[in-house]
């Protein structure tokens, strides 16, 4: 087997366990990763919401925020690993994509 | 370390667009001369590897999170302008679609994990690797090492970027307008969290697939040697 094939092969293996990377932080009750907190985790910390990040921080309305889907912010840990899954196959199809196409431009025609 | 959108402040997302914009220009410029067609895939999968290994959220107990970016081992295995290329992509996607890191903050992250990340970690793996056999194990420590150094570097320089806005931009009752921590509490609290937990999670990683690849296919680890 190709090195490649066996690496397809280990990004669809790492595909299906990224919800290690949402159960483990959830049972060792670590939180946000420093300096990503929303806003009301930044009153809590400093005790007010800085001006511009209270206007910059809902800037962007990212269809799929947190790796998760609109309106799951409630659900419990199976739901959002299901759509950490779903999150981590959809972005690495794209990534993949884009990423081909970006090669397929730059890399030397001949060989 | 996805700067979001609102902890940085107009001055330097805008300053980091503009160190970025030559970057990438001249990393499609080198990649162009460099990358084979038969290297593609590889460009597409360690695109990919950085974006899914982001997504393993390590805890630190009862505190924060952090993970590891790939970056280096995709340095190592493409060069350091195609890793570059590759991280970005993962980081813009990474915005675009799941609101990690910030839209104004695209140019710092890139910065941060595109550039400063696999290019340190490039040469700190070339320069202990220098004329070690493919398959010999200073290789696998060279990797090692290199991915330790560079993610800690990256996340240095995210401390910094954090640390001067409240020096930037300030009301003037002296409340921040945008991350309210200086650099004394910005740079020690990345810096630290990376050198005691993240970094050693590159670390194990980069080394990891370097011993893989070493068993699988070493034409590949001289393929990534470009500049």
């Amino acid at each position: 087997m190709k090195i490649t094939t066996k690496f397809w092969i280990g990004l669809a293996i790492l595909a299906v366990l990224t919800p290690l990377g949402l159960i483990l932080p959830e049972h060792f009750k670590a939180g946000s990763a420093w300096g990503e907190w929303g806003a009301d985790e930044m009153e809590k910390l400093v005790g007010y919401v800085p001006q511009g990040l209270e206007k910059l921080s809902s800037l962007w309305n990212a269809p799929m925020p947190d790796y998760a889907f609109k309106g799951w912010e409630e659900k419990g840990l199976t739901h959002l690993s299901f759509a950490y899954i779903i999150s981590a196959i959809v972005g690495c199809i794209i990534i993949v994509t884009v990423a081909w196409l970006i090669g397929k431009a730059l890399s030397k025609k001949s060989d | 370390m996805h700067i979001p959108d609102g902890y940085l402040g107009p001055m330097t997302c805008g300053a980091f667009y503009a160190v970025m914009i030559p970057i990438w220009a001249t990393a499609s410029r080198i990649v162009k001369k460099t990358l084979k067609a038969k290297q593609v895939p590889m460009l597409a999968i360690g695109a990919a590897f950085s974006f899914v290994i982001m997504m393993f959220n390590v805890p630190i107990p009862g505190g924060s999170t952090g993970h590891a970016v790939g970056g280096v081992l995709v340095a190592i295995l493409l060069g350091p302008w195609a890793a570059s290329i590759a991280i970005t992509v993962a980081l813009v996607v990474q915005a675009l679609l799941f609101g990690d890191g910030g839209i104004t903050a695209i140019g710092a992250n890139c910065f941060n994990m595109a550039f400063v990340l696999p290019f340190v970690g490039y040469y700190v793996y070339k320069a202990i690797s220098h004329n070690a056999p493919p398959n010999s194990n200073r290789r696998f420590w060279a990797a090692g090492i290199a991915g330790y150094i560079g993610i800690n570097v990256a996340a240095l320089f995210a401390g910094v970027e954090f640390g001067l806005q409240p020096l930037l931009h300030h009301t003037a009752n002296g409340q921040a307008l945008y991350c309210p921590y200086g650099l004394g509490v910005a740079v020690p609290a990345m810096l630290g969290e990376h050198l005691l937990i993240f970094g050693w999670v590159e670390a194990i990683v980069t080394a990891l697939v370097i011993k893989y690849v070493q068993k699988q296919n070493l034409d590949l680890l001289q393929e990534g040697e470009v500049s």
